[in-house]
């Protein structure tokens, strides 16, 4: 027995099971599982520009025969949506998992959505393994499954079993040979008149994928010794399983298309049936559409994570009280260091409306620097630019840009940004490239120059690109010199015209190289004025007479220097202070 | 169950606290037991607050530990173990490493944190888990430091320990880890 990650497994699972082709963008809590994969020699292994890609990459994989496998963080899917509902109707020939790893709670996501709904949307098989041991075993299930009916399977893991850590059995790699491609337009080319005929196939496929669900080794009942049933599935069974020892379970692995015969026989066996899932009723409303009594969500939360404390109380009623004590919250925040700072604080200081994306540079909207406005999903500050542009007027796009990370440009601020020059748009917009996808955990992208496996590869040039898209007011400044991005700044800003400004600097975490000896505060010039600390450095905080200290295990030295670049009396330098810069 | 140990481990990103809870699991694991270890990923490593749940015994379902079910909790930062001291079973060993780190939006440390905790678990061991890494070798140990301690409050053979931190530990640190563990074990800190 070795312990995996519910991630790791999924990795293992794919190779002990003959995948040959996976991809993905980065997205927690997802991350891992291609990273993982990338260390089979035997999988080709990719990070895609965006979901949408990957599972294209995935699927065209599938049509020529090979196991393939995507994989993405729940939001990811509504990304590659398109080619999912698609798929179900063109099918595939090799085995084709699509991994949708769920956030509940919102640990790390904008929101909490539940993919299980997908698998009906799109009418797709589900399986939802509950710990890493399934994830592993549950991936060849899924692939067999999905070549038996030649349809793509949805796989929903869960940030609790993504990012836990269970023992797994490890087995050895099956040899699946990849056959010769066979041209089949009735099938993969969906005009009307084949997606017609498509749709009648698929609903034959569900019918007999529902009859596959009532069989299934992967549904379960575990028999208890109390009056009380409960249906639950993945992460969801871990809790129920400790909260009501002696409770009976049927634990559905394959929980879509809904083994509708195998729960009605279950629950004719009780009183009172329960249905413990996080977040959506989605087996809770299956139940109910039987016609069977069920309780769920009026008493289990829908928001959140479940854990067992919250499920014994929600059935047993008993309750365990436990009162936090009140201490001070410790926010996620920009690294000493981080290249961002700089830019965040010049749009303070110029105050301009700054739409948000997503990536570490989100946490420039928390305090101190409170500098940026929205955030909505990957791509979308350049169209919010541009449409606060048209409610606004061109006078309000002289103060607005839009902030966006060089992974997330590429993922999906490219279409953004066509569509300003197109439309007219005067708005700027800022690429803060810090030449990785950092927020993650440092994945390459198409920027870097090198592939998940290692590979150099071509660099995409953000300003050939932009000017190549029609921009013609295009900078590219260094993240650290204040100056240099401000003129940028302000130049972009007056154009009328859209505008582009690349501030790039590494992500300091990956230039460690290049630290130097802290910086210091020379307390005889600072005035205690505070401006310092309103760049929000953990390296720097107040000492005696409020007067600014930095710490010297945390501060990287003059690679960075934005303190000593805002501090108006120069007191900041390197080793005695006092020189500035 | 009734039967299941329960660590905790609390602390800040970047104190080593996911290699602390790997390395207690798989320990754990050799020893037969079944085990889950559970943390969040994530925008929890931009020096934002990190738990790792380590859960062993004859049989683990859930993978988190809930409120006043942890049976040992071990703090890395003394305001980390005041968030979640309600989390440990009353009377359960709290270790706390004296270490403070100030969290982002505040400029200066809070008052009162070390008595707050003392006055909730007057049983709370402090560790100065820096000046036992130092002494040892290596200001970076300060998680076996910890574990070291803890391992006053485990039923694992001290071979146990160190074939497990031989496993985790890169080879050149092996040895001034193996002297932290055990200067904390015998009650040095």
């Amino acid at each position: 027995m070795v312990l995996l990650s519910g991630n790791e497994a999924v990795a293992r699972g794919a190779y002990e099971h003959g995948v040959r082709v996976a991809a993905a963008y980065p997205g927690t809590p997802s991350t891992e599982i291609l990273e993982n994969i990338a260390e089979y020699d035997e999988i080709d292994a990719q990070w895609s520009t965006n979901e949408k890609v990957a599972f294209e990459v995935a699927l065209g994989a599938a049509f020529g025969g090979a196991r393939s496998l995507v994989a993405m963080k729940h939001v990811g899917l509504n990304v590659a949506a398109d080619p999912l509902f698609s798929s179900a109707h063109t099918g595939v020939v090799g085995g084709f998992v699509v991994v949708s790893a769920d956030d509940p709670g919102m640990h790390s996501s904008q929101n909490e959505q539940d993919n299980r709904w997908y698998a009906k949307f799109a009418k797709l098989p589900l399986l939802e393994p509950s710990d890493s041991q399934e994830a592993l075993d549950f991936l060849g299930e899924a692939l067999d499954l999905s070549e038996k009916f030649g349809l793509p399977v949805l796989f929903r893991m869960s940030t609790r079993i993504c990012h836990s850590r269970t023992p797994v059995e490890i087995g050895t790699r099956r040899q699946i040979e990849v056959n010769p491609y066979e041209k089949d337009i009735g099938r993969r080319l969906l005009i009307p008149a084949h997606a017609r005929k498509r749709h009648l196939r698929l609903e034959e496929k569900l019918v007999a994928l529902r009859r596959e669900a009532e069989q299934s080794p992967l549904n379960g009942i575990e028999e208890g010794a109390g009056t009380i049933g409960i249906v639950t599935s993945g992460i969801a069974y871990q809790y129920a399983r400790e909260a009501v020892p002696e409770a009976s379970l049927l634990k559905l692995g394959f929980s879509y298309p809904f083994p509708e015969s195998l729960v009605r026989s279950f629950a004719a066996g009780f009183d009172r049936l329960y249905v413990v899932e996080e977040n959506e009723p989605f087996l809770e409303e299956q139940i109910a559409a039987l016609g069977i009594p069920v309780v769920g969500k009026e008493r289990i939360p829908r928001c959140g994570e479940l854990d067992q404390r919250i499920v014994r109380e929600a059935i047993t009623g008993e309750k365990v009280e436990a009162t936090p004590a009140s201490t001070a919250p410790r926010p996620p925040v920009l690294c000493p260091g981080c290249p961002h700072r700089g830019f965040f604080h010049l749009v303070n200081k110029m105050h301009l409306t700054a739409t948000g994306d997503i990536g570490c540079y989100t946490l420039g909207a928390l305090p101190p620097l409170n500098a940026m406005d929205t955030c909505v999903c990957m791509g979308a500050s350049i169209g919010n630019a541009l449409g606060l542009e048209k409610a606004q007027g061109s006078a309000f796009a002289r103060k607005t840009v839009a902030v966006i990370g060089d992974s997330t440009f590429l993922h999906s601020g490219i279409t953004g940004l066509v569509d300003v020059v197109y439309n007219g748009g005067t708005v700027t917009i800022v690429i803060l490239d810090n030449r990785v996808t950092a927020m993650t955990g440092h994945q390459e992208h198409p920027g870097t120059g090198r592939t998940l496996k290692g590979k150099s590869a071509p660099k995409v040039e953000y300003a050939v690109l932009a000017r190549a898209l029609g921009v013609r007011c295009v900078h590219e400044v260094d993240a650290y010199d204040i100056n240099a991005i401000s003129e940028a700044l302000k130049t972009g800003t007056e154009a009328e015209e859209p505008a582009v400004v690349i501030v790039r600097g590494d992500c300091i975490l990956r230039v460690r190289d290049r630290w130097g000896p802290a910086l210091v505060v020379d307390e005889e010039t600072c005035t205690a004025c505070g401006l310092c600390l309103r760049l929000g450095c953990p390296a720097l905080s107040k000492g005696a007479e409020d007067k600014a200290v930095i710490s010297p295990a945390l501060c990287v030295g003059d690679v960075c220097g934005i303190c000593a670049q805002v501090c108006p009396k120069e007191c900041i330098g390197v080793g005695g202070g006092g020189e500035g810069r | 169950m009734k039967d299941t140990t329960n660590l905790l481990l609390a602390g800040v990103g970047g104190q080593g606290i996911i290699l602390a809870g790997d390395l207690v699991a798989e320990l754990a694991l050799d020893a037969e037991y079944d085990v889950k270890k559970s943390e969040v990923h994530g925008m929890a490593q931009r020096g934002g607050a990190v738990v790792s749940h380590v859960r062993l015994g004859r049989k683990v379902h859930s993978p988190v530990i809930v409120e006043g079910e942890a049976t040992h909790l071990v703090a890395f930062e003394q305001m980390e173990a005041l968030r979640w001291i309600h989390m440990l079973s009353p009377g359960g060993p709290l270790i706390v490493n004296e270490q403070r780190i100030i969290p982002s939006g505040l400029t200066a440390y809070p008052e009162g944190i070390r008595d707050a905790i003392a006055a909730r678990c007057p049983q709370a061991v402090f560790v100065d888990g820096a000046g036992v890494a130092k002494r040892a070798g290596n200001i970076r140990a300060v998680n076996i430091v910890l574990l070291g301690t803890l391992s006053r409050y485990l039923d694992f053979e001290i071979t146990q320990w160190e074939r497990a931190i031989r496993r985790r530990v890169p080879e050149r640190w092996v040895d001034v880890n193996l002297r932290a563990f055990q200067i904390a074990r015998s009650n040095g800190a």
